[in-house]
């Protein structure tokens, strides 16, 4: 019972993905301008909205753990970080894929592809801030604080990266396709969606079991432990 | 307010007490920008072009020294603990310790403008207007990195940490700076660096207000 | 005689990584008592005097001192409690008259070098008062930190260990400045290792064991067992 819910949602998710992207890979017509390396766009759009989804959801974790410090928020974070940082990852190697066989280069500095590079780092640090932290307490609120930190500050990247690259080229990687070919878009979307939700559940468990062994188990019920005088010490 | 005052009264004795290590951070951004000019050769019309990106690098690198050696008073007898449980507020001993390390962080920028000009040939005439961009740059700089330096003077890896958190984070600051003092050094004919020290401003609004708010979170249990 | 209680725990228990350092610890502590707490190594004795003082949380129970849950005012308690722990809390590069007239101004208190000479003097640093902490022994750190707690002038005094580092003279110092607390109706609540000096000073005590509290009552009427079981070593007075 405890496992079927996200179990089920990867399984759902795998199969989404596989749907999608055959039908985007193999069966939609090849775009007219730009040929078959525009296929990856059915993975890449998909993976990009997801990527953004998963680190907002990182920062909701973020606010409320500082809000609540409730524990479950603080594994919750840490998955979805990991996540974001993923498929943030993945999102640079598409780009890549794309850019080299379009432009001869493997990297085009397109702003959005930019800034995820920028955010890869920005959260992975985070991450590795949390390697080095020994206590749990102070591990969850800094990485709450830097989780908070870090993602203000993406539109502000976006934007310093936008103007900057705006003085020097025109092209950035084409990010719609026309309306005939949404459907494998869609279908991606979810079927990543569903993947990641699932991935992320199961993994803020791993993070919550994590964090049990490393705290100490919660005390029984109180009981005296005082030999002598009581403990209110009484008046003088 | 008086939190505020006291703590920054505080900081700039420590700096001042602390003034050999200020020469020495000196010393090893002017380095690194003696290193950048051996990276790209004797080519000076190559040298001048990159000038303010080197600068801006430099600063950068020579920022973590700085940040980082800002909270070693603080945490060798947990100095810093023993002011908030005066009770000292934590958000006035932040502003304090951030406008200090602004102040240490721009004087080292100006000190870096004469290593500039003669390693790159690279000069403006447009002071004013390059001490404001380097007064906006290292603002952008402290806030976020005052708090970083909090985080990290506390645990080990520490010289790892702070610049591998701080740097993705001032990315914004980076693209700004080099392209503004860019503009000071290369001419500015459509007149752009009033967009980019707008950036530079925006920044740091962001990042002094946040940084003000989270601190309290990053010292106290 | 009913006196107001400065320093009510209930139940505070407190964790680090996989232990528990205190559990359940209860105990109230009357206006102007001299408490000392003692316990072995390791038993939570800082751990504490450092719930008490609000530097760092209680996992569960409450802690009000002087009527104010610390949780709920936080810099009201703060305002009221002054703690020496087991690190200073100063600025090395600077001189012992500095770390004060830095902390005079969070306190609102008179940072000048008139005011606060006196204040050294009063810990046997007035010739020293130029000098940086870098260059003072153990024992003369202490002594300024033992100057600094003076200066908050609180109601609540929390030390952990004052007689450490100190040399002979020093622990006579340190019970002179007990007696002057004492005076001035601040509540003292001290942890030590000096079993006999404190019993003769004190007048209840506190014993912790494992971080439960073993025992809460008069001084004097601490059990033998526990002060046989290496808590403490009786030394001369």
């Amino acid at each position: 019972m405890r496992s079927t819910g996200p179990k089920a949602l990867i399984a759902l998710g795998s199969a989404f993905l596989l749907a999608g992207s055959f039908w985007g890979l193999a069966k939609a017509p090849a775009e007219v301008f730009m040929g078959e390396v525009q296929r990856i766009m059915y993975v890449h759009v998909p993976t990009a909205w997801n990527a953004m989804l998963a680190l907002t959801f990182a920062f909701v974790c973020a606010l409320c753990f500082l809000l609540t410090n409730a524990w479950k928020w603080d594994s919750r974070l840490e998955a979805a970080m990991e996540m974001g940082v993923v498929l943030s990852l993945l999102l640079c190697v598409q780009g890549a894929i794309w850019a080299k066989p379009t432009w001869g280069v493997w990297w085009d500095w397109d702003p959005r592809l930019t800034t995820t590079a920028v955010m890869v780092f920005a959260f992975g640090g985070i991450l590795a801030l949390r390697a080095f932290v020994d206590d749990p307490a102070r591990r969850a609120v800094w990485s709450a604080v830097a989780c908070i930190i870090a993602f203000v500050d993406v539109p502000i990247v976006y934007f310093s990266v936008k103007w900057w690259n705006s003085l020097h080229q025109a092209q950035s990687t084409p990010q719609t396709v026309s309306s005939a070919f949404h459907w494998p878009l869609r279908i991606n979307a979810f079927g990543i969606l569903f993947l990641w939700t699932g991935l992320v559940t199961l993994r803020s468990k791993v993070a919550a079991l994590r964090l049990r062994s490393e705290l100490a188990p919660p005390l029984p019920e109180s009981r005296p432990a005082v030999t002598g005088s009581s403990a209110a010490g009484g008046a003088s | 307010m008086k939190d505020l005052l006291a703590a920054l009264r505080k900081d700039l004795l420590l700096q001042w007490r602390g003034r050999a290590q200020v020469i020495a951070i000196f010393g090893f951004g002017a380095a690194a920008l003696l290193l950048f000019s051996f990276a790209i050769g004797p080519d000076s019309a190559a040298l001048r072009q990159h000038a303010a990106g080197f600068l801006w690098l430099g600063l950068l690198l020579a920022s973590t020294l700085a940040l980082a050696e800002s909270f070693e008073r603080e945490m060798e007898e947990q100095a810093l603990e023993g002011l908030l449980l005066l009770p000292a507020s934590a958000r006035g001993l932040y502003y304090g310790k951030a406008l200090a390390n602004w102040a240490h962080l721009a004087l080292l920028g100006v000190a870096f403008v004469p290593v500039m000009v003669v390693l790159y040939d690279a000069g403006t005439l447009r002071l004013l207007s390059l001490l404001w961009v380097i007064l906006l740059g290292t603002a952008g700089l402290s806030a976020p990195g005052t708090l970083y330096a909090a985080m990290t003077s506390q645990i080990r890896g520490r010289q790892t940490l702070l610049p591998l958190l701080l740097f993705p984070l001032v990315v914004p600051v980076l693209l700004a700076a080099v392209k503004a003092t860019s503009l000071l050094i290369l001419g500015d004919p459509m007149g752009q660096l009033r967009s980019w020290t707008t950036l530079l401003a925006a920044f740091g609004v962001i990042h002094w207000a946040i940084g003000g708010l989270l601190f309290g979170r990053v010292v106290e249990d | 005689m009913s006196r107001m209680i400065a320093v009510a725990a209930a139940g505070i228990c407190r964790r680090y990584g996989r232990r528990w350092a205190l559990t359940d610890v209860s105990f109230e502590i009357p206006e102007g008592a001299l408490v000392m707490l003692t316990g072995r190594n390791g038993s939570g004795k800082s751990t504490l005097l450092r719930v008490l003082a609000t530097a760092i949380r209680a996992d569960r129970g409450t802690v009000r001192v002087l009527g104010h849950d610390v949780r709920v005012d936080r810099d009201q308690a703060r305002r009221n409690i002054a703690l020496l722990g087991h690190r200073t809390h100063l600025y090395e590069p600077l001189t012992a008259l500095e770390n004060l007239a830095v902390r005079a101004r969070f306190l609102g208190a008179d940072p000048s070098r008139a005011a606060l000479l006196p204040r050294l003097e009063e810990v046997g640093l007035g010739d020293r008062a130029d000098d940086p902490v870098q260059a003072f022994s153990a024992g003369m750190r202490q002594r300024l930190a033992l100057a600094s707690v003076l200066q908050q002038q609180a109601r609540v005094v929390l030390l952990d260990e004052p007689y450490g580092h100190l040399d002979p003279p020093g622990f006579l110092f340190v019970d002179d400045l007990l007696r002057l607390l004492r005076q001035g109706g601040a509540t003292v609540l001290m942890a030590t290792h000096l079993l006999n000096r404190a019993r003769n000073l004190c007048d209840r005590g506190l014993v912790l064991e494992a971080g439960r509290l073993a025992y809460a009552g008069p001084a004097a009427q601490i059990p033998e067992p526990v002060l046989a079981d290496g808590a403490g070593f009786a030394e001369g007075a």
